[in-house]
């Protein structure tokens, strides 16, 4: 395997997100709940990459996603690839896919909206337009953009 | 099956029009009491007089029983009860909940906590079903079909849900559209992507005089103050089409006007003594319609 892309030291098992967009990294953090959690993580931050100028990248010792779990990452990192390590070597890659609904991340931008005034998950269907990704609001029935939504 | 009706698009083109044809039974007789021993909620969360009147109206009509309230400040809503309770508590009581909620997506969610059917009588600036299926019914009263007309909406094309739920309903009968409308209250872009991506027409412009003479039903709505952020941009638009019976000279026979009510300035009182004028008949037909959806999603019709 060649070791040259892998910039920080090298996981022994575990996963790699490569070629996060560099403003979203803390967001995908987020989004995999990764906050609080006691696994050993990797974060780079502006790394240089061929593809997109700048890239983050998240390495996370002796964790393993489920797919929907990642499928997650497509909302704000749509061209990221998933390495799974084990024992050093990269055992799998993954292409993320956008899931046709997303629940209880992401907020809804009509202030009108039920979600934003009672307890009630957030519950979307995505939507690609043009390159865009848009969410429809399965209560409201309105359409936002990603950005602003996390 | 528990069914209930939140938008319109929730309902089949086929279910459309067997509502449709159930409302014609109604208007042609009034008194069927086979609901005779149900009771239906009718919760206004919001004050509304025409929509609540005829859905009451509708329910007693058939021979139910009605409960509930028609403004939310004397209920436990205003101790901080939340909504799902407040449903989930109403559902044990009744065999329907008819509900207007001024937030968006609130019937939706009480449809998926309530174990009883739930019509959407209004929320917010969403959806107003029964709205859409009474004009659906005037159309076809007034042309005889709903296939191939040509429809000229006028006015707040850009907050009138009643302009957008129609644009739906409608596109299951391959109309033509005619977006009239001051610049800043065009028809969103969203539903003319809806409309280009099952290939109807749609023509624009901001002059009511312009295409008068070639629409089969002209669906005035008012501005609604309610619906601003900005009230310079309100008064800006609010009196912008004014029609009035001079302006009708040249109109095609069949054409009727169509407006959901309220009216302000929109429609001149002499409007009123044309043939044109359709508007009062819509409401009554909103009382057939009711019956109508309300005997369908119990299982009676």
């Amino acid at each position: 395997m060649s070791r040259k892309e892998l910039v920080v030291s090298a996981l022994e098992n575990g996963t790699v997100l490569d070629h996060i967009p560099a403003e979203n990294v803390y967001k995908a953090l987020d989004l995999l709940n990764l906050k609080g959690v006691e696994n050993q993580i990797t974060i780079g931050i502006n790394l240089a990459s061929k593809l997109n100028g700048r890239k983050g990248i998240i390495k996370i010792a002796d964790k393993f996603f489920e797919d929907d779990e990642l499928n997650k990452l497509a909302l704000i990192a749509p061209k990221a690839t998933v390495n799974i390590i084990r024992d050093f070597k990269v055992v799998e890659k993954k292409v993320l896919k956008m899931p046709h609904e997303i629940v209880g991340i992401a907020k809804c931008q009509n202030p009108k909206c039920v979600t934003n005034h009672q307890p009630i998950k957030t519950r979307f269907t995505t939507l690609v337009k043009d390159d865009e990704i848009l969410l429809l609001c399965h209560f409201c029935e309105k359409t936002s953009g990603i950005k602003g939504l996390f | 099956m528990r069914k209930s009706l939140i938008s319109i698009r929730d309902f089949t083109k086929e279910e459309i029009l067997h509502v449709l044809e159930t409302a014609k039974e109604f208007e042609q007789n009034k008194e069927q009491k086979f609901l005779e021993g149900k009771v239906i909620a009718s919760l206004f969360f919001e004050p509304s007089t025409r929509t609540r009147l005829s859905f009451e109206t509708a329910i007693n009509r058939l021979g139910a029983k009605v409960i509930g309230f028609s403004d939310a400040t004397n209920t436990s809503q205003s101790k901080g009860e939340t909504l799902k309770d407040t449903i989930k508590m109403v559902s044990n009581y009744v065999d329907m909940i008819v509900m207007r909620h001024p937030l968006e997506g609130s019937s939706r969610y009480a449809s998926e906590v309530a174990s009883v059917p739930v019509v959407n009588a209004g929320d917010g600036a969403n959806q107003h079903p029964s709205q859409t299926l009474l004009d659906l019914y005037s159309i076809l009263q007034t042309q005889g079909k709903l296939e191939g007309l040509t429809i000229n909406m006028v006015g707040d094309l850009k907050y009138g849900r009643t302009t957008h739920s129609l644009l739906q309903a409608m596109s299951h009968f391959n109309p033509k559209f005619i977006f009239t409308s001051p610049k800043e209250l065009m028809m969103p872009q969203e539903y003319k992507d809806f409309l280009d991506a099952k290939g109807i027409e749609y023509i624009e412009t901001t002059s009511l005089e312009e295409h008068l003479n070639d629409c089969d039903i002209l669906y005035m709505t008012r501005v609604q103050q309610e619906r601003f952020t900005d009230l310079m941009e309100y008064e800006r638009v609010k009196d912008v089409y004014s029609l009035d019976a001079q302006m009708l000279g040249g109109v095609k026979e069949n054409m009727k006007i169509l407006h959901p009510l309220p009216r302000v300035n929109e429609i001149a009182q002499d409007v009123d003594d044309t043939p044109y004028a359709y508007y009062f008949k819509q409401a009554e037909n909103g009382l057939y319609v009711r019956m109508a959806i309300i005997s369908y999603l119990l299982g009676y019709r």
